[in-house]
């Protein structure tokens, strides 16, 4: 097994506006997720959402400025660590999750020998 | 030795990544043991399998490397799942290597593997040539005409991928069996239209490339001899290579499908490739290969440019617009039907696509138009759409036809 980094990629401005029902769909989606992927073989190792960028700070030679490194559209909303057999596992894991208002980057862990 | 060069190196590769678990180590492997081969087989002759001396020869040398470089052994291993993962291998005796021992075709593994939908198309392509055909980076740059560091530089990033990535050396399971093909068969044909048409340069055809494209659909048809699409593809290109040689006439000039001399079609070419189509439609609902290579039949069957059925040949546009929602399909679909019932109802479904921004600067939408206009008799507008075609074209003999019939609209000598 290898692990995967899912970062999910989102429009903050549908999350900001949307409705306590479509939040509580995104809620239970992501409930579902975590079994499906148990389902396919896989595991999650972490998850976890972020606030949005409006609380993010970026450092850069030491100085310190109000938003995120970049500033995107769709910026990177939250996570997950997964364990999967092999890029095509970790693929079909990613599809299954939920990211309504964008889409997901799926990269891998890099392993260091000796550690 | 060239020829074995040619017809064992994706057997031999395939076979020794599986060892060497790396695929530049793999390929240094292979390279040494043709080496070695150059030197035995002239003293003792070629032996009766060349594919599997060459193989085991690899394999040892890839076993001494990595018993003798631990650094290499433990980079990431290339991921090799067990046989039953591949469900068609051949009892292929070129399997059989020295002491009998049997050598798993992985060809089909090391293709799918190079057409993997994580890397991106061009590096697909570049990784088929570099490890399945065994053509030089710079023999692929030049094909593709982009410089030697660059093409190194795809070739390597996208094996960095393959293994950084855990992309598995494996023939993917039922149930994406379908797209994967579909990208492996897209790969080849890509590989045959930029052989076919090179994408700037004075010739027309690059042979090598077309050889290469042909013989990569032979290879996968005899693998997974139950893939109709696969038979699509070989007929197709078979069915458009029988054509090859009177596609230019003798000073480079473009010769269209109706000035073509079809008594020097390659009527084996043309015979194999309608076989071919018949086997593939007969699985029914067929898919854009088998239907683009039905196409092509229609026409190769047609003793003269007059004779073509181009009813059928719309019929067999509308199904193929149904199996493949592409613009390239509804343009070619509004020539067929330009012939079939008279160009203004050519031009008028051609009218459609200009609205179609995937077409923008696509040279033979205009083109076309131009065409059907000339025969129509509306020469000004036929000169604009000349025009327009020409400036989207980049290969010298497409720019001279178009020059050409752009003179004969205009009633100028064409200027180069």
């Amino acid at each position: 097994m290898a692990e995967y980094l899912i970062l999910i990629n989102e429009d903050e401005s549908s999350y900001a506006t949307a409705t306590p029902d479509v939040l509580q769909q995104v809620m239970e989606a992501h409930n579902r997720f975590a079994k499906q992927v148990e389902e396919t073989g896989g595991s999650i190792v972490s998850g976890r959402a972020l606030q949005p960028t409006s609380t993010a700070t970026s450092i850069r030679n030491d100085v310190v400025t109000d938003g995120p490194f970049a500033e995107t559209k769709e910026a990177l909303g939250g996570y997950y660590l997964v364990e999967a057999r092999d890029l095509d596992h970790a693929l079909e894991i990613a599809k299954l999750c939920p990211a309504g208002f964008g889409g997901v980057e799926v990269r891998p862990i890099m392993a260091f020998d000796g550690m | 030795m060239a020829d074995a060069h040619r017809r064992e190196w994706a057997f031999v590769l395939a076979a020794t990544a599986r060892v060497a678990g790396d695929l530049d180590l793999a390929e240094e492997c292979v390279q040494d043991a043709y080496v070695s081969a150059l030197e035995a087989w002239s003293r003792q002759g070629v032996p009766r399998n060349p594919g599997a001396w060459l193989t085991t020869a690899a394999r040892h040398r890839a076993i001494d490397v990595l018993r003798r470089d631990t650094t290499l052994r433990r980079k990431l291993p290339l991921l090799v799942e067990p046989d039953e993962a591949a469900p068609h291998q051949p009892g292929d005796p070129a399997g059989a290597g020295e002491g009998g021992v049997m050598i798993p075709d992985d060809r089909l593994r090391l293709i799918f593997t190079c057409c993997h939908p994580a890397l991106a198309r061009e590096a697909q392509v570049a990784l088929t040539l570099r490890l399945v055909c065994g053509l030089s980076t710079a023999e692929i740059a030049q094909a593709f005409l982009v410089s030697e560091p660059t093409m190194a530089a795809r070739v390597t990033r996208a094996k960095k991928k393959i293994s950084g990535a855990r992309i598995a050396y494996r023939v993917p399971a039922a149930p994406e069996l379908p797209d994967r093909l579909d990208a492996v068969l897209t790969v080849v044909h890509l590989l045959y239209t930029t052989g076919h048409t090179a994408p700037g340069g004075g010739h027309l055809v690059r042979d090598d490339l077309v050889d290469r494209a042909i013989g990569l659909a032979r290879m996968l048809c005899l693998l997974m001899p139950d893939e109709p699409e696969i038979r699509g593809l070989l007929a197709l290109l078979l069915l458009t290579d029988a054509r090859r040689a009177t596609r230019c006439a003798p000073d480079g000039r473009l010769l269209l499908l109706e000035e073509q001399d079809r008594s020097r079609w390659d009527r084996a070419a043309i015979d194999e490739g309608t076989a071919l189509v018949r086997a593939a439609l007969r699985g029914g609902r067929p898919g854009r290969f088998a239907l683009q290579a039905a196409i092509a039949a229609v026409h190769a069957q047609a003793p003269a440019y007059g004779d073509t059925d181009w009813r059928q040949i719309l019929g067999l546009y509308d199904l193929l617009a149904r199996a493949w929602t592409s613009p390239v399909v509804a343009l070619n679909r509004a020539v067929a039907l330009a012939m079939a019932e008279g160009p203004e109802a050519g031009l008028a479904a051609l009218a459609h696509l200009e609205r179609d921004d995937r077409l923008a600067g696509y040279r033979y939408l205009p083109a076309a138009q131009a065409d059907l206009l000339r025969r129509l008799g509306r020469t000004e507008e036929a000169a604009q759409a000349y025009r327009r075609a020409l400036e989207l074209t980049a290969n010298q003999p497409e720019r001279e036809f178009i020059a050409h019939r752009l003179a004969e609209v205009t009633g100028s000598p064409p200027g180069r």
